[in-house]
């Protein structure tokens, strides 16, 4: 008995340590670098935002190329323009559907926050760049960018504005060439005897390799630089002219570094063509307004829910109240932790869930009034009430288990929303109504089934007769 | 029990219900939203006196961008439905929305677009029926399992029949309702109405497992009892449990349907519906389903 009440009385606690937790980024004093403090992730729907899908169109790759490589390296590219572009927390995904013949591609670009929908296009829908670029030579023109730069740096340094140059649009280092990764056939990581790591092979078409001989020729001794997106890749040495539109890179590549290097390469030469198929904007305001709105309706949801429980169920209801509490807390943590990016749809499966945990409650209480009948001895009663209503909750709970996965397994992301939490409700609910509420009622500590407790422990309008 | 006693008089209920929502599926269909066909939805909001329907209808017929629906929502807002549009003419229909009324002319602000084009429609709606399929079949078959033990005097693959049954009627019931109301109130399912139908399905069955539950239960504590009785005394041992249940989830349900989000508005209503009707059936069609099933085989043999 005094042990049951201590856990009693521990599982009150951890309620309100979880509350705490769960409603501490709402407090005035929240502090942002405490470790407890953790914002809900929320859905585009409910913070406004971006959803775009676009379709790959594969057909054009050739035969045997690997669809699932050139898809992330294609998310990875996106990935490295969204972030350029500043967003916070995008989501950026690979989705297949459909099998054989009609399979698509699908790049899935989730954009929080970002309402304009064209600036955000814009960054996009631009298929990756690879540039070739030479060595700039030493002169006139390298001093005078450099000294441009040079000149940057001091007033950055000073903290004052840089004046704006069109020599600073230009690399001191490279000069760009005709050369893209239009004129690229493939390239593939190999290992030679002549080095240790592995190296790169490039195989130009016949335009890219005419150019190809004429930059080589030009540029014997001296490094080629190879950018992708901008970025600076590699900057192999050129040894001699290479007419055949073969090159060789070595340099001190890792074999992941080797093999991350061709399919970016393999990408700027054969771009994954892609095209917008559904585009969704939800303003800031709408999204805040379903926020609002939903949990408002959660917590009237929960008084009334409450308010029926102990009005029916009496002490048992009040008991239930109780754990249905630290299951929303329970829940809301669980929320954050793991974490769920909650949707206004997810917030009506949990919601929902409320009502089914309260079901469990149900259930054991009806059970219990049953066996209060039977028996005098009132910790029989409950432990009797529990264990029968266990095959019920148990049955009834895995049915809807099941279409949550199946929800979640094919549903889009706003079904996937909704069946996550409710799954997660159903699954943590058990815990609760079987476990903490039977730790309430058996540490009050009631031993007798009399006519009073079975009044406060009965339900509905009437006295339970005994039989 | 007076379920039991008056049983036919349910069955009739529920076949003048069903009997009505084919009708109503029949003859309306259901409307399918643009998540299902592919399309866009434009939402704008207004402040101050919107234009009338008509005048955006005219301004947005001078696009030539195919049927446009316009229609008012709320006090302020406005939703428009056209085909799959691209940016270039999604900015085109935003520049060439009529300005809020004559005193402080202000363009509209945007709340929500989306433009769905039909493969990704088509695609979600095959899901969604696969979806539909594949939870049915999982249902019986967890039923039939459950039940394995049971099988006097009616085997457990009656009982996922029986459960099925209920099932079909607990879906088939809401979506006439909402085919209905898609004449009605212009009602149009979307990816929210399938996520509807489905949790319908996993609480009909839930319901319905619990009477079940308590029949196997009662079948071995009381050997000697008929099981038309059997039942009875089963449904009125879970009748309040029932009622309770499908009161609480129906509370939260219509409190989410006034104070929730507008998205989840329509869902709020579906669901209720489907427990209104899936508690009745679990309880009045399921249970004496089964003792009609006994009867009708103990007397052919």
């Amino acid at each position: 008995m005094t042990r049951r009440r201590i856990i009693a009385v521990i599982l009150i606690l951890f309620g309100v340590g979880l509350a705490y937790f769960d409603s501490y980024p709402f407090l005035a004093s929240a502090n942002q670098t405490a470790w407890f403090y953790r914002p809900f992730k929320l859905g585009l729907d409910l913070r406004g935002g971006s959803h775009l899908v676009y379709q790959a169109d594969t057909s054009d790759l050739p035969a045997g190329t690997d669809i699932g490589e050139a898809m992330s390296s294609l998310r990875e590219v996106i990935e490295r323009r969204v972030n350029a572009f500043g967003v916070g927390e995008p989501v950026i995904q690979v989705e297949q559907a459909g099998l054989g013949a009609s399979e698509v591609h699908r790049l899935i670009v989730e954009l929080p926050g970002v309402t304009d929908l064209q600036a955000a296009l814009k960054v996009i829908d631009v298929t990756p760049v690879l540039e070739f670029k030479t060595e700039r030579s030493e002169g006139k023109e390298k001093e005078a960018i450099a000294k441009a730069y040079e000149k940057a740096r001091t007033q950055y340094e000073k903290g004052e504005a840089i004046t704006p140059d069109p020599l600073l649009a230009q690399d001191p280092q490279f000069v760009p060439t005709e050369l893209t990764g239009r004129y690229l056939k493939r390239a593939q990581v190999q290992f030679t005897s002549q080095s240790i790591g592995p190296t790169i092979s490039i195989e130009f078409d016949g335009a890219g390799a005419k150019l190809f001989g004429e930059i080589t020729a030009a540029n014997v001794g001296k490094s080629i630089a190879i950018f992708l997106d901008g970025i600076l890749k590699s900057a192999p040495v050129v040894r001699e002219a290479i007419k055949d539109g073969r090159a060789e890179i070595s340099g001190d590549f890792t074999v992941t570094e080797a093999r991350e290097l061709v399919r970016n390469l393999n990408l700027g030469a054969l771009p994954v063509p892609i095209k917008l198929v559904s585009t969704e904007t939800i303003g800031a305001t709408l999204g805040q307004e379903a926020l609002d709105r939903g949990v408002r309706a959660g917590l009237i949801g929960l008084i009334l829910v409450a308010a029926f429980m102990i009005l029916w169920y009496r002490v048992n209801g009040f008991l239930a109240v109780l754990s249905l509490t630290i299951y929303v807390a329970l829940m809301l943590a669980i929320f954050k932790l793991l974490p769920v990016t909650l949707t206004a749809a997810g917030m009506a499966g949990f919601i929902l869930s409320v009502g089914m945990a309260v079901d469990a409650n149900i259930l054991i209480f009806a059970r219990l009034k049953e066996e209060m009948r039977h028996t005098d001895n009132m910790h029989e009663a409950i432990s009797h009430g529990f264990s029968r209503a266990w095959a019920s909750i148990r049955d009834s709970n895995l049915s809807t288990i099941i279409s949550a996965l199946i929800l979640f397994w094919f549903g889009t992301s706003l079904v996937k929303g909704f069946a996550l939490t409710l799954a997660i409700g159903v699954l943590v609910s058990m815990l609760t109504a079987i476990s903490i509420t039977r730790t309430f009622l058996l540490s009050i500590g009631v031993r007798h089934t009399g006519r009073l407790n079975r009044f406060l422990f009965g339900s509905g309008f009437y006295l339970t007769a005994k039989s | 029990m007076f379920v039991v006693k008056y049983k036919n008089l349910f069955f009739l209920l529920s076949a003048v219900l069903i009997a009505g929502s084919a009708w109503s599926f029949l003859n309306y269909g259901l409307k399918l939203g643009a998540d299902f066909t592919g399309g866009s939805i434009l939402e704008v909001s207004y402040q101050g006196s919107r234009p009338e329907a008509d005048t955006m209808r005219e301004a947005l017929n001078k696009l030539n961008l195919g049927p446009i629906a316009v229609q008012l929502a709320g006090e302020q807002d406005v939703i428009i439905r056209s085909k799959t549009l691209t940016e270039a003419e999604h900015l085109m229909m935003l520049k060439s929305l009529p300005f809020s009324g004559a005193i402080d002319q202000s363009p509209p602000t945007e709340k929500r677009f989306s433009s769905i084009g039909p493969t990704i429609g088509r695609e979600l709606a095959r899901r969604g029926i696969l979806a539909i399929i594949l939870v049915v079949i999982l249902i019986i078959l967890f039923i039939a399992f459950a039940f394995r033990k049971v099988s006097r005097p009616v085997s457990s693959w009656k009982y996922g029949i029986v459960a099925l049954i209920a099932l079909l009627h607990d879906l088939i019931i809401p979506v006439g309702v909402f085919s209905y109301l898609g004449v009605a109130r212009g009602f149009e399912a979307d990816a929210l109405f399938l996520t509807g139908l489905l949790t319908i399905l996993g609480l009909s069955v839930h319901d319905t497992i619990v009477v079940f539950d308590r029949i196997r239960e009662n079948l071995k504590k009381h050997v000697g009892l008929d099981f038309a009785e059997t039942v009875g005394r089963s449904l009125s041992e879970t009748f309040s449990r029932s009622i309770n249940t499908s009161l609480t989830i129906i509370l939260v349900l219509v409190v989410l349907f006034i104070y929730g989000a507008a998205a989840t508005r329509d869902f709020s209503l579906l669901m209720a519906t489907g427990v209104l009707v899936g508690t009745y059936s679990s309880i009045f069609i399921a249970s004496p389903l089964l003792v009609v099933w006994q009867k009708f085989s103990s007397r052919v043999k």
